[in-house]
């Protein structure tokens, strides 16, 4: 059967061309890859190539006719044994409609539901319209702690070292790598003895080339190894971002779900003190925007370890966010074999009846003072560490604002898209009946780090500002 | 058998250069009439794939963008031709060539191209975004250079594991440029990873030719200042890539660390999809397509040689012509994703 040749679209936009020349002429025998016109947009002059073997039979569009639509029968060509007067019904010289003939696939295809670029305009079912409801992810409680533990103080430091030693000791394909890791034994000693005890094959000193090892990183759990890439910190991550968000993120996405990265990025996040602008960031809000990335920022050494210990076993990217001034504080964890602490659950750091803050990661020490302070004052606070930015565990905050009909967030990172901006949103959707007050955000100031000591504490919330806060939503 | 010198790509220097005596980089492989006629078939194969492909995306089956490999099919054929099972593969997002190479199916590759769930991403990832991991393939990566730092990677794990197997990263001589590549060769001779990496220098990274981007066009060159050998290879010739390919296994297989191919070859079509082609003559175009196309020069001497007739090539081109037609037909009539599938393959 003669094959149409139709007007081609050679780019996603075009929709119409100029047929400004033929280089081929009735009964030229054609294969393909040959050059058998041009064509005109308002963008460029292409040439279009025959895909198929034949003699042209006839050319149904004249050169220079303008607004030729694409898919349009521009020719047609015969197959061996085939003549031209085998070509069937006339052909109007400008179809009014950019409509493909019956007989070519893409007829075909709208009879199995798929669509041709022509198909665009039409209305879409509605059932191709309605958006799945984004499915609900099911969080296990936290592990009841027998009775009778022995509770250890540990600083958080130690509990992150611990966490991925017992992970390395129970997974063989768990290693370190980053800058300082090894022989130096962690820029901010969290990897402590782990060259010692698991050698230079797993514990690897890197070159300073986050973007390279990110990527290096990325590319070994793809392989099916588990890497704990350590950032020195998650400032120099943004050297680094495009492996974590374009390649770690969304590849098991793009490959429809054969391969992903299963590893951890972790290391110090936001500010510290006195190291300005560069080095002071808090990346919560970028990362927990990534669908893709799991999100975590523990406050107490229990939750470091329990919460580390699950990142490394997760099957996911997880960005692991900590803070180098909590690293010297310590807590209580318990001495298990093996604690690990469930992703994406907050925990009620403190029950209260008045108000509730949600706080995480460092944004916990001004708010536990703060809670102090106005329990003093006979306000009674229920304080949540959310402890995981994504998934988000917003159930948990939704029911203590069912009881207390106030909320206050508290967090170091900048105000605008913030993590407190976000829970604001989500709870005035959900919850705006149980609300009694607007919900405050405390976040860092909008601006960079300031180096000066002064301007650095002005930079950052303070305990005081969460205090009146808490008082201004209580109407107090 | 003897090696014999290859002939260099029209209008640059000689592929011969061995930087290294025990690396004989520049040689061709002597080919047996089956390996001819694999060449010729699996070269074909992508040919003729990547023309439907232009027709489909012409037609407006094939959304977004679509790079096509039509010109450059022996860099990649003759490449896996020297791999062996369990050597990973990675490429950026001219990929089409480098999947059906490593064995991935036409009806897979082409009803991702358009976007239907049969597809190898059910339809989710698209021309740039594929992978396998049956057939060790790593993707399909749409961000310049990226996969040079994750192909590294997959080295990294097969170093980790003390298996056998090597990694060969493919990108372009846009990509060259990129920060990360550098990164990963320092990596990669520093800790002695097995990976080739193949630098497919088609001349232009989309409009910009070589000259007018990079400071160093020896590509081959460019692991120099890390220790790493590299070498030109004449990527129009099969036969160069396979004996560059063997060598360069070797190499790897034999823990002395990654290195570099430059290949050099030519691309037919324009960059994407819509490229006005303004950057380049079409004689020079034309003059590649005459003088120097990888298929022709295998068919030529399958015939020279009679190890096949005219009668034998057409019916391999039938045939392929026939498994090409089957993946449009079956890519054109499978459905698009269930809408279910939005929210799926975001975490495990």
């Amino acid at each position: 059967m003669p094959i149409d040749i139709l007007m081609p679209a050679l780019s996603p936009t075009m929709e119409e061309g100029t047929l400004s020349k033929w280089l081929k002429k009735e009964g030229d025998q054609v294969t393909s890859g040959d050059v058998i016109a041009e064509i005109e947009t308002d963008k460029a002059t292409m040439e279009v190539e025959a895909v198929d073997e034949g003699v042209i039979g006839k050319l149904l569009i004249d050169a220079g006719t303008e607004n030729v639509k694409v898919n349009t029968p521009i020719a047609v060509l015969l197959q061996e044994g085939e003549h031209a007067d085998s070509i069937s019904a006339e052909k109007p010289a400008q179809p009014e409609a950019a409509k493909a003939d019956a007989d070519t696939p893409a007829a075909t295809s709208d009879a199995a539901g798929g669509k041709a670029r022509e198909a665009k305009d039409e209305p879409a079912s509605s059932a191709d319209n309605k958006v799945p409801a984004q499915p609900k992810i099911d969080v296990a409680a936290d592990p009841d702690i027998p009775e009778g533990t022995e509770m250890v103080s540990t600083t958080v430091r130690e509990a992150l070292r611990d966490a991925m030693a017992e992970e390395m000791r129970r997974d063989e394909t768990v290693f370190v790598m980053g800058e300082e890791v090894a022989e130096y034994q962690g820029a901010y000693k969290v990897t402590q003895g782990l060259l010692q005890e698991f050698g230079a094959r797993r514990v690897v000193d890197t070159p300073i080339t986050e973007h390279g090892f990110a990527g290096v990183g990325v590319g070994a759990a793809m392989a099916g190894l588990r890497p704990i890439v350590e950032f020195m910190t998650f400032n120099f991550a943004m050297q680094a971002i495009d492996q974590i968000i374009n390649s770690a993120a969304k590849t098991l996405y793009m490959s429809g779900g054969q391969m992903g990265a299963p590893m951890v990025f972790r290391g110090p996040n936001g500010a510290a003190a006195r190291v300005a602008a560069q080095h002071s960031q808090d990346y919560a809000a970028w990362y927990s925007s990534i669908p893709g990335l799991k999100v975590v920022m523990p406050y107490t050494a229990a939750d470091a370890k329990g919460l580390l210990k699950a990142a490394i076993r997760d099957p996911n990217p997880v960005i692991f966010l900590e803070n180098e001034i909590l690293y010297g504080q310590s807590f209580d964890v318990p001495k298990l074999d093996d604690f690990v602490l469930p992703i994406g659950k907050a925990r009620i750091h403190k029950q209260g009846k008045d108000a509730t803050i949600v706080s995480f990661g460092i944004g916990m020490t001004y708010a536990t003072k703060a809670v102090a302070e106005l329990e003093k004052e006979g306000i009674d606070v229920e304080l949540i560490d959310l402890r995981t930015i994504r998934p988000m565990d917003l159930p948990t905050v939704i029911e203590s604002v069912k009881k207390t009909g106030r909320l206050v967030t508290v967090e170091e990172g900048y105000p605008q898209n913030s993590v407190g901006t976000e829970i604001a949103t989500r709870v005035m959707q959900q919850a705006f009946d149980y609300l009694d007050a607007p919900i405050l955000t405390i976040a860092g100031k909008d601006v960079p780090m300031p180096y000066a000591a002064n301007l650095e504490k002005l930079a950052l919330p303070n305990v005081g500002e969460v205090v009146q806060a808490v008082k201004t939503v209580c109407y107090k | 058998m003897a090696p014999t010198k290859t002939a260099s790509v029209s209008g640059r220097k000689s592929a011969a250069k061995p930087a290294k005596k025990d690396f004989n980089g520049g040689t061709i492989a002597e080919f047996d009439k089956q390996q001819e006629l694999q060449a010729y078939r699996d070269m074909l194969l992508i040919r003729r794939f990547e023309e439907k492909a232009g027709q489909l995306y012409g037609m407006g089956f094939i959304g977004g963008f679509c790079h096509l490999y039509i010109g450059q099919e022996a860099v990649v054929v003759g490449m896996q031709m020297s791999l062996k099972e369990g050597d990973q593969v990675i490429t950026g997002y001219r990929d089409h060539g480098h999947m059906l190479a490593t064995g991935m199916s036409a009806r897979g590759v082409m009803a991702e191209l358009t976007g239907r769930r049969g597809g190898y991403s059910k339809g989710k990832g698209g021309s740039m975004h594929m992978f396998s991991k049956e057939k060790q393939f790593y993707g399909g990566h749409g961000i310049v250079g990226a996969q040079v730092s994750l192909g590294t990677g997959l080295a990294f794990a097969n170093k980790y594991r003390g298996n056998d197997s090597i990694s060969t990263a493919y990108f372009g001589d846009g990509a060259a440029n990129q920060g990360q590549v550098y990164e990963s060769f320092n990596m990669a001779q520093l800790w002695k990873l097995p990976i080739v990496y193949v630098i497919e220098n088609n001349r232009y990274a989309m409009g910009t030719s070589v000259s007018r981007a990079s400071a160093q066009t020896d590509f081959s060159q460019r692991g120099a200042s890390f220790g790493i050998p590299g070498f030109q290879v004449d990527g129009m010739d099969v036969r160069a890539v396979k004996a560059a390919g063997d060598e360069a296994a070797e190499h790897c297989r034999s823990g002395k660390g990654p290195i570099i191919l430059e290949m050099l070859t030519y691309r037919y079509r324009g960059h994407s999809m819509s490229d006005p082609a303004k950057y380049r003559s079409k004689d020079e175009v034309q003059k590649m397509r005459s003088e120097h196309d990888p298929i022709e020069q295998v068919k030529n001497r399958l015939l020279e040689k009679h190890w096949a007739t005219e009668e034998e090539l057409k019916a391999i081109d039938k045939d392929v012509r026939d498994v090409v037609s089957d993946s449009a037909d079956f890519a054109q009539s499978d459905p698009e994703p269930d809408t279910s599938e939005l929210y799926t393959d975001i975490l495990l």
